[in-house]
């Protein structure tokens, strides 16, 4: 019996050295189910659309991703994370959208020596201060969305705004990236309760306060629940609406609809930029999942196909990791939002654009780019951050 | 100036009103099932939620809300009947304990069940095009769809007044709640008046979900939120009353919509800025579980005990 655990034991250990030489893994952990849920799901479906171009391989060889669900708790996260790294020994991680899990999640991952390439969440202090070598970020810093709406009301020459946001981290940080670029008054801040439902209270003083722009940040159904009251209250006719990406994309859209129409946005990605790998990435979305990409979906995207390259680049010797670093820093990869480059922080250096919901051609709701508003932007924190 | 204090007052006082009635919609059916049969039913906020969707799907498909949310409706009330003759009836006599945990496994297969029908992300449920403007009266706006939610909420509260206090059925739902072997014992059937109490609350939560849906993302989880206020509402107003569900709406709507309008200027004017807009907020968002603690302090039955 115990020579047969012994041979077992041997077995496996053989099996796992093995692994390490020819196949890649990913550990993928991300907020699958609860009122979060679409977010995350967009990231995945993302991320396996790549893996499918990719014939199921990174930097040629074959992978494997290993898919969980955190249902938005920090604690679950951790232990999924542990799991992965610990029993599963993969690769690379992904997947996490919320910067409170990504924080609790970062220190074990950095301690056992593996890159995290987050595909969402964009925490302050990991492009500050705790930047670290192992973990990436190709999607944007938090604050880059806000600032980009701060720097277009300006712009746009408004002088009077009421922000609405829910009382936590989260919602503070989106405030002072907008007024990091915005310079006129700041009639109210109005902190809402994270969750809230109804916005009936917050509407008649906003009608009274009679601002010329709004700007609000209330992340999944607290943004709906606003948008729909809003419109209802009749205020979009003498106030303009500005939301973060995030507020304003195809998940959202697709539970408002036609109210939402001529709402002003900020993103780094619009389903409508015209390159050729974008193009291919909506087309084969769509073709998939019948329904149009959100950018949390081309963060996935993304997120694959810049493991792949770093892969290849270093010829699928991962155990290498200050090559496997610099493969990554290199960013070989054609990313749908077009050219970017990684900061020192290695968070991204990139543009944002402008967009406004309306009709498309087909008569559908959706965004349309509108113009650049930063051009090769980097975050507020790089100067921080002395990266090793 | 005065003028506008006294419109913002008025138009918050209405708000109020409107998220009260909402809340007695759930809270109607939840505090009959709980204080006429004795069992706590967590899955009450799923009903909601499935209710919303049925709504929402049937809305679509039929490109009129009004079609949808009868549709809907009667879809929960179906699905209400189903889960009380399967589920429900095994669980009256248990206690407390094995109700709670049966109801929360149905809230988990609840939420599974909506995302794979239905998807991860919010569905859309939008008003009637012809109310989904404001309308003006007394001078200020109003949006015209939550004066419908309000007319919605009244009418329900009067059906529900004469039915429980003026009905035959209501005097023997009333009579079974505090009697259940005497009532039967006079030859009334209890079982089938819980089965149409239950399915009644069903149709309540699906005209909530329903109303509410062009007002709140139609999402996975919807129910859990609400449910949490509903479940303060009856604890306020007396478990098992509907006169007590009724008020305790009414007082958890205002106090919430008129702490989170004024609370904030009134710390404003009290305190240093930086603190009034730590506090304000802060103490909004906790002002009815406060008013809970108070009234459970002074009244540990409810306001309106229904068994006095």
């Amino acid at each position: 019996m115990s020579l047969r655990l012994t041979a077992l034991a041997a077995a496996l250990m053989l099996a796992g050295s093995v692994h390490a030489a020819d196949k890649i893994k990913v550990g993928f952990v991300s907020t699958l189910s609860g009122p979060g849920a679409g977010l995350g799901v967009d990231i995945r479906d993302g991320f396996n659309l790549a893996m499918k171009r990719l014939n199921g391989k990174l930097g040629d060889l074959p992978a494997e991703v290993l898919i969980a669900d955190d249902q938005q708790s920090p604690d679950i996260a951790k232990q999924t994370a542990d799991k992965f790294l610990k029993k599963d020994k993969v690769d690379f991680m992904t997947g996490i959208v919320f910067s409170n899990i990504m924080l609790a999640v970062g220190p074990t991952v950095f301690e056992n020596k593996t890159f995290y390439i987050s595909a969402n969440a964009g925490p302050s202090q990991y492009a500050g201060e705790q930047c670290n070598p192992y973990f990436f970020n190709v999607a944007w810093q938090n604050d880059n969305l806000h600032e980009a709406v701060g720097k277009i009301v300006q712009d746009k020459g408004f002088k009077n705004v009421v922000i609405v946001t829910p009382n936590y981290p989260g919602g503070k940080d989106a405030v002072s990236g907008f007024k990091r670029y915005y310079k006129g008054v700041v009639a109210e801040e109005v902190y809402t309760k994270l969750g809230q439902l109804d916005y009936a209270a917050e509407l008649a003083q906003i009608r009274n306060l009679k601002p010329d722009a709004l700007f609000f940040f209330l992340p999944g159904g607290m943004g709906i629940n606003f948008v729909k009251q809003f419109v209802s209250a009749g205020l979009s006719r003498d106030t303009q609406l500005f939301a973060p990406g995030f507020s304003a994309d195809e998940d959202v859209i697709k539970a408002v609809g036609a109210p939402m129409m001529g709402m002003f946005n900020s993103s780094h990605w619009a389903h409508d930029m015209e390159n050729a790998e974008n193009k291919r990435f909506v087309a084969d979305f769509e073709k998939e999942y019948k329904r149009l990409p959100s950018l949390y979906a081309s963060q996935g995207y993304d997120a694959a196909l810049m493991m792949d390259a770093a892969v290849r680049d270093v010829k699928g010797n991962v155990d290498d990791k200050k090559a496997l670093q610099k493969a990554l820093e290199a960013k070989r990869f054609k990313s749908v939002r077009g050219d970017f480059k990684f900061n020192s922080n290695h968070y991204p250096v990139q543009n944002y654009y402008l967009r406004a919901i309306g009709k498309d051609a087909q008569g559908r709701v959706t965004n349309k780019t509108m113009g650049t508003i930063f051009t090769n932007h980097a975050d507020a924190y790089v100067a921080q951050c002395k990266m090793k | 100036m005065q003028d506008e204090v006294t419109q913002l007052f008025l138009e918050q006082a209405l708000n109020g009103l409107q998220f009260g009635l909402m809340l007695f919609l759930l809270a109607a059916g939840l505090t009959l099932v709980f204080g006429i049969m004795d069992c706590i039913n967590l899955a009450h906020g799923s009903l909601y939620m499935v209710g919303a969707y049925l709504v929402a799907a049937a809305a679509q498909a039929a490109d009129s809300f009004w079609i949808g949310l009868g549709a809907g409706v009667a879809g929960a009330a179906v699905l209400g009947l189903l889960l009380e003759l399967s589920l429900f009836r095994q669980l009256y006599k248990r206690d407390h304990l094995s109700q709670v945990l049966a109801t929360f496994a149905l809230i988990l297969i609840a939420n599974e069940a909506v995302r794979i029908v239905w998807g991860a992300q919010p569905v859309m449920l939008n008003p009637p095009d012809a109310l989904s403007g404001p309308v003006e009266i007394a001078g200020f706006f109003y949006p015209a769809y939550r004066l419908v939610i309000i007319a919605f909420g009244l009418a329900v509260a009067g059906l529900l007044y004469l039915l429980v206090a003026k009905s035959r059925i209501g005097m023997w739902v009333r009579a079974g709640a505090s009697n259940r072997e005497m009532t039967e014992a006079l030859g009334i059937n209890v079982q089938g008046l819980f089965t149409a109490v239950f399915v009644f609350g069903a149709a309540l939560c699906a005209l909530a979900g329903g109303l509410l849906g062009p007002l709140l993302a139609v999402q996975v989880g919807m129910g859990e939120s609400v449910l949490i206020l509903a479940f303060v509402v009856i604890i306020i107003g007396g478990i098992g009353s509907i006169r007590g569900a009724l008020v305790g709406s009414l007082i958890v709507g205002s106090v919430d919509t008129l702490g989170r309008a004024l609370l904030p200027t009134l710390l404003r004017a009290t305190l240093p800025a930086d603190a009034a807009s730590t506090l304000g907020p802060a103490l909004a968002s906790i002002l009815i579980y406060l008013l809970m603690a108070g009234i459970l302090f002074f009244k540990p039955q409810g306001l309106f005990p229904a068994r006095a």
